[in-house]
């Protein structure tokens, strides 16, 4: 199937030097982590400095690229073809180190530790609510700081909602900003006389908190927010800045998705959110299209024929039937299942072309459905190369 | 099939979690409609704000309150009981977990406003978590109202989060436990993980017959097992989106093999008057080929996920996409094969 939109020029992205950071999102289940790992390969075999950050990369698919632990520092990918001069790395972000050596890094060793330790650090480094996605723009902050790669492909967390990543340092900033956070540390900043002068609401406040939380919660809370204070403005900081990084030029956003309703109106609903942050968008693959070497042959015409089959292969009826099984019994059933496969294309095109409509400026690349599970260095070849050969 | 004769029955809370994906919000809603027999209410969870079920069954947003969505999936001929549907926030649980137990949702309010959702989502999401669950296992238990007989809803269908984080949202108490030792708010996650870890509550996993969800599948299953000391059961394994096979065994083999004769496939085309032009016939036996090595990889990814031991139901692909009808063929086809 071709959907009615302007191709996705995959190559070009690739190997205009400018182009630093590309990012893969989606919802979940649609190969993002496949389009990143393909990406990668392909920008490292024409000649990049390419890191692939990936955060939850299928067992096999990360072995492929020879991830075999989470050890948060990028490895050097085997197998790769560097003639061209270029060459690949890939990590797999453990968000509780990334989140530890970040406390390391902006505290003394007696506050550092004292935060490792507080329960509420505990839960809030190791949980997957939103911790992934602050953590993975963390380390894509940090990879580009170092300036190691010329390129770094990340593909983002699979969130609950697929935004969750362009929310983070805004949620932080927000929470940050609480008022309950600036009431948790009042009175390690002012003493109780301070307290005194505060609303009445406060008093309401502690109360139904104490009831909620109970005093101990309420209190690791406090030791916790109070530990953590001199670390928010760092923190805030470097996710504006990280933010920023996303906004720039040298960004290339790719929305992913499945031909199907839920992801494509996930897609639609990204691309527009892209364009609110005024994040620059490259594109969208389409991934998983379902084609059909016969395709000219129409779903119609397929099914109407395999009836006919039927119909001469009843023993009362047409030229061969007589009682010994069906003769085209084959024939029929490939005409019934090329039937099918032509519906599904037929279905995917008309919600693909929801999406073009919707958004006609937004180039597209489609990647046909493999038989199988992508998880070697060829089959991301492959897939890199049906990206790049669009308009071929 | 009797009433008592399920593979479910005593089961109360059913969870379903599975990869992004694989049709978790869909199939949960089909288990609501294949559960809600005649005379029975069954209450169908959304916890993930997506409002996927207002969009299944075509209706506006789900408010913060149990509303009534569809008739459930009746006998032959009949009408089926009643599923009604709740989208739960934890916003809105934290209110309710106030009012409920404290007679303070002026309070919560004001909690609210000063960011203690936020605090708890962005801080502990094991708070959060405690009071989304708290909301299921709540009207799980909830009796009708002036009579000591009978609960209010037969069953509850929980669309839970998906399977990389099934096992810490339902692990609540030993989550809470870390930030709290004692409290309310220990005492309420108690309250709640023991509903949780009865036999009244499974947790299902849906699935595709595809390699990372399968994997996903197995893996989600074991953390369970593992987070939770097999304390919280793993339910069923629900096959989804499966594509039927086309041909016979021995035909999907030949086909596989590339040892199908052609000739057969040219004459059959001439006799529907179909020409064999351009290598029409070559071009779908290709496509045969394809078709044939994708259900030997839906075959290799159904062996692999028996290894779990678990019962296991499939449902077929709905090609013209999900709508109303297409739920509940599939929620026929759940109560055919025992889920409900």
């Amino acid at each position: 199937m071709t959907v009615n939109a302007p191709k996705l020029d995959m190559d070009r992205i690739i190997d205009d030097r400018r182009t630093r950071i590309i990012v893969c999102c989606g919802s979940g289940g649609v190969g993002k982590t496949t389009a990143a790992a393909a990406i990668g390969l392909r920008a490292a075999e024409r000649g990049r400095q390419a890191c692939v950050l990936t955060v939850d990369p299928a067992r096999r698919l990360a072995q492929s690229m020879g991830l075999t632990s989470l050890d948060n520092t990028p490895r050097q990918v085997d197998g790769v073809d560097t003639s061209g001069g270029g060459s690949l790395h890939a990590m797999m972000l453990d968000m509780k180190r990334t989140f530890d050596e970040i406390v390391e890094a902006h505290a003394d060793p007696d506050r550092a530790a004292q935060i490792l330790a507080n329960p509420f650090y505990q839960s809030l480094s190791s949980s997957f609510a939103g911790t992934q996605e602050y953590m993975a723009m963390e380390k894509l902050g940090q990879l580009r700081h170092s300036d190691e790669w010329d390129l770094i492909v990340v593909d983002t967390p699979p969130s609950r909602s697929a935004l969750d990543f362009l929310d983070a340092p805004q949620r932080l900033g927000r929470f940050l900003d609480g008022r309950l956070i600036r009431l948790l540390t009042v009175p390690a900043k002012a003493g109780m006389s301070y307290m005194k002068v505060l609303n009445a609401g406060f008093a309401v406040m502690t109360s139904a908190l104490t009831k909620i939380l109970g005093t101990q919660v309420l209190k690791d809370a406090q030791t916790f927010v109070t530990a953590f204070d001199t670390m928010f403005g760092g923190f805030r900081e470097r996710a504006e800045w990280t933010y920023r990084l996303l906004q720039a030029p040298g960004t290339a956003f790719l929305v992913v998705a499945a031909p199907e309703a839920d992801a494509l109106r996930e897609a639609s609903y990204f691309v527009e959110r892209l364009a609110a942050e005024r994040m620059p968008l490259a594109g969208l693959i389409l991934n998983r299209v379902h084609v059909s070497p016969a395709a000219r042959l129409s779903a119609a015409r397929s099914l109407a024929a395999a009836e006919t089959l039927d119909l001469h292969d009843r023993p009362d009826g047409g030229d061969g039937g007589n009682g010994t099984g069906p003769r085209y019994g084959l024939a029929a059933a490939v005409l019934r299942m090329h039937a099918e496969r032509m519906n599904l294309g037929k279905r995917e095109r008309r919600l693909a072309e929801h999406f073009t409509s919707a958004h006609p400026a937004v180039p597209v690349a489609e990647v046909v459905a493999q038989p199988e599970d992508v998880h070697d260095l060829d089959g991301l070849r492959v897939i890199g190369t049906i990206l790049s050969q669009q308009h071929a | 099939m009797t009433t008592r004769d399920t593979d479910w029955d005593g089961v109360r809370l059913h969870v379903v979690t599975g990869k992004g994906g694989t049709g978790k919000t869909t199939v949960s809603a089909a288990l609501a409609l294949a559960l809600a027999r005649a005379g029975r209410r069954v209450l169908l969870i959304e916890v993930e704000g997506r409002q996927g079920i207002a969009r299944l069954f075509d209706c506006p947003p789900l408010p913060y309150e149990e509303r009534k969505v569809a008739l459930g999936l009746g006998a032959k001929g009949g009408e089926g009981g009643d599923v009604y549907a709740l989208a739960v926030d934890p916003e809105g649980a934290l209110l309710d977990y106030l009012e409920m137990f404290y007679n303070m949702r002026r309070a919560g309010k004001t909690l609210t406003r000063i960011g203690v959702v936020d605090f708890a989502t962005t801080i502990a999401p094991g708070l959060s978590d405690v009071l989304v669950t708290g909301k299921a296992t709540e009207a799980t238990r909830r009796r009708v109202a002036g009579r000591n007989s009978g609960h209010l809803y037969h069953a509850v269908v929980m669309d839970a989060p998906p399977t990389g984080r099934i096992g810490r949202f339902l692990n609540v108490s030993t989550e809470v436990a870390d930030l709290a030792k004692v409290g309310p708010i220990k005492t309420h996650a108690d309250t709640v993980a023991k509903v949780i870890r009865s036999p009244q509550t499974v947790v299902h996993f849906v699935t595709t017959l595809e390699e990372m969800p399968v994997q996903e599948t197995l893996d989600g299953i074991a953390e369970l097992q593992e987070l939770t000391d097999g304390t919280i059961r793993a339910g069923g394994i629900i096959i989804n989106m499966s594509r039927p096979a086309m041909l016979d065994p021995a035909g999907l083999a030949a086909a596989a093999a590339g040892s199908l004769d052609p000739a057969e496939l040219v004459l059959g085309l001439k006799a529907a008057g179909i020409n064999d032009n351009h290598g029409l016939a070559a071009d779908l036996m290709t496509e045969l080929s394809e078709h044939a090595r994708q259900v030997a990889l839906q075959d290799r990814e159904r062996d692999e996920l028996l290894t779990a031991g678990l019962p296991h139901y499939e449902l077929p692909m709905i090609p013209d996409g999900i709508d109303l009808a297409g739920l509940y063929q599939l929620a026929a086809r759940l109560r055919e094969q025992g889920a409900a």
